[in-house]
């Protein structure tokens, strides 16, 4: 089981979940973020203070699957996610050791 | 703020009122018809007639003056309390709006006991007596000296909103940084020695400032710039550079958390400050519409001033700098309401909007105090630019309280400027030797400065164990 965690841009959730289910991948967790990575940030004025602003909203999304399926699911995502513009993210591929369904006690691939 | 504020319209109207039913009395007595009057019966008619145009003029006179009362108290809660409350980190958000609100409840218990007294009550040049202590003979019937038609208890409890706002303005200088209970007692004194004493210079029968009822240096302070906006600018100022800079000030983020709170805030000042100067007229005649309407073109004029100013020079007209632009020019046109014509308020608020916006933004940066929430540059230097454009722009056109003689440089008299200068001054050396002193005091007794913990922890857990926002379950 590998476990993917991608941060996009918030604004591409939407067509990463359809394409994600298109591929027959239902489940996922997904949370607001603030980074960045080379994306530069941007200048907010208040009252004549300025304040560099470094770490922009982002959206991290995770899903374990199984080992076979990463390549696809990770192609799928990365097409999905991509606008081609500076700060459209990054995805990162882990190996899980373990999975249990809280419900029954399933483990391995079944309790994905 | 006196009754000899109105203009005479209303006079004129009661006149011409009684004239006309003074010819149909006599008609009908002239007719001999058989209706069963009597010679006798005709002053008691035209006493009942009297009282009953009394009457009437009281009604409408109180129903504005009341829901101005309410305007004013809807200034500091919510309006300030928004206002300032978007305008700190979010961990500060409560402290912040509790420095407003808990001043509704401390300054009225405050104004009941002494603080009407000290303000109106009839004493020294500088400070009234104790007659009205403890709300004495303060009741339905009018103060002549104030305010003519409309009960006293409603004259009080108006005069009261100011006193709450004023030292509310203060705190935007010391957010995120002041210790509540040093807050309470530098509040409390504040009230005595500074808004007190200055609200009977300018405002009081027999004050050393006031205008019409026989000050040393008749100095026009409408609705508050010098009792108001300087006392609290300046004081401002003073417990900015007294309680130091907040930690990490200015490199670390101290962004606003929510301009959309300071947005709401603003737009119920705006609204609010219509109670404040054109119900400072103390009555519903013309004048409170001419206050009302100076008002209202004096901020509109200082928000655009102040978005372009900002858009030239950095490059994005903020909303929080429109919004502040706003504040700023309701400060400086609340001197001069109800003294100048439209035109000249236009010509206020512009000032207003270019020069505030270059304090917050400019001048502040270059000498690196942290005035968090700018209650000196926009009220002590709001308030400093209208009182004395007041004394330019005022003219009997609009208030003629010296009878047909010039009422400011407009009209020909170049003297009332400096006299405008000299309240100015004096409002200025209160508020700094007040405040200084009302600082050491507290912070002898309990320490003004929360401690580097509680700061960083924000106010509103250190102080009062509760936090703003809670979006989880």
């Amino acid at each position: 089981m590998k476990k993917i965690e991608a941060i996009i841009q918030p604004h591409k959730l939407e067509d990463v979940k359809t394409a994600l289910q298109t591929i027959g991948i239902d489940g996922m967790t997904i949370g607001e973020v603030r980074g960045h990575g080379r994306q530069k940030g941007h200048k907010e004025i208040y009252r004549g203070q300025e304040y560099k602003v470094d770490f922009l909203p982002k959206t991290k999304v995770e899903l374990v699957v199984p080992a076979s399926r990463v390549d696809e699911v990770a192609e799928a995502l990365a097409s999905a996610a991509r606008t081609g513009a500076i700060g459209d993210g990054k995805i990162f591929i882990t190996e899980v050791a373990e999975a249990i369904r809280i419900r029954n006690g399933d483990r391995g691939e079944s309790a994905l | 703020m006196t009754d000899k504020y109105r203009s005479p319209h209303t006079a004129e109207a009661v006149g011409r009122l009684r004239k006309l039913a003074t010819c149909l009395l006599l008609a009908l007595m002239g007719m001999g018809c058989a209706l069963a009057e009597t010679a006798e019966e005709v002053p008691k008619k035209l006493a009942d007639l009297d009282k009953a145009v009394k009457s009437a003029q009281m009604s409408g006179d109180n129903a504005w003056m009341l829901t101005s009362a309410a305007l004013v108290l809807m200034m500091t809660g919510p309006g300030l309390a928004l206002f300032y409350g978007g305008l700190v980190r979010r961990k500060n958000v409560l402290g912040t709006m509790m420095h407003s609100f808990v001043l509704m409840a401390t300054v009225s218990l405050l104004w009941a006991v002494v603080g009407y007294s000290l303000a109106f009550g009839e004493g020294s040049p500088f400070v009234g007596g104790l007659r009205y202590a403890f709300l004495n003979g303060v009741g339905a019937d009018p103060n002549g000296d104030y305010a003519g038609t409309i009960p006293q208890q409603t004259y009080m409890v108006y005069q009261l909103m100011f006193a709450i706002i004023t030292p509310a303005l203060i705190s935007g200088a010391f957010a995120e940084r002041m210790k509540f209970s040093a807050m309470l007692l530098f509040m409390t004194l504040w009230s005595l020695v500074v808004y007190f004493p200055m609200a009977h210079m300018v405002w009081g029968k027999g004050g050393f400032l006031n205008g019409t009822l026989g000050g040393r240096f008749p100095a026009w302070d409408f609705a508050g710039g010098t009792v108001v906006h300087i006392t609290s600018g300046v004081s401002a100022l003073i417990c900015a550079l007294y309680l130091g800079k907040r930690a990490g000030y200015p490199h670390e983020s101290m962004r606003p958390h929510s301009v959309v709170l300071s947005v709401i805030g603003a737009c119920l000042l705006w609204v609010g400050w219509f109670g404040f100067n054109a119900g400072s007229a103390v009555a519903a005649g013309p004048l409170a519409s001419s206050a009302f309407i100076a008002t209202h073109f004096a901020t509109a004029a200082a928000v655009v001033a102040w978005m372009i100013t900002e858009w030239m020079i950095a490059g994005k007209p903020s909303v929080l700098g429109a919004v502040s632009g706003a504040v700023a020019g309701l400060v400086a046109i609340t001197p001069a309401s109800g003294f100048v014509k439209p035109m000249p308020a236009i010509v206020i608020g512009l000032a207003a909007g270019v020069i505030c916006y270059l304090m917050v933004s400019k001048v502040k940066q270059v000498f690196g105090y942290d005035d968090s929430l700018d209650a000196f540059g926009v009220h002590g230097i709001g308030g400093t630019l209208g009182a004395l454009l007041t004394g330019v722009f005022a003219t009997k056109d609009v208030n003629d309280l010296r009878m047909g003689k010039p009422m400011g440089l407009v009209d020909g008299d170049a003297g009332q400027v400096v006299n405008q200068l000299i309240a100015v001054l004096i409002a200025w050396g209160l508020a700094i030797v007040g405040s200084v002193i009302i600082l050491k005091i507290a912070d002898l007794v309990c320490g003004v400065r929360v401690d580097k913990q509680q700061e960083t922890d924000g106010l509103d857990l250190s102080m009062h164990g509760e936090e703003g926002y809670h979006f989880e379950v």
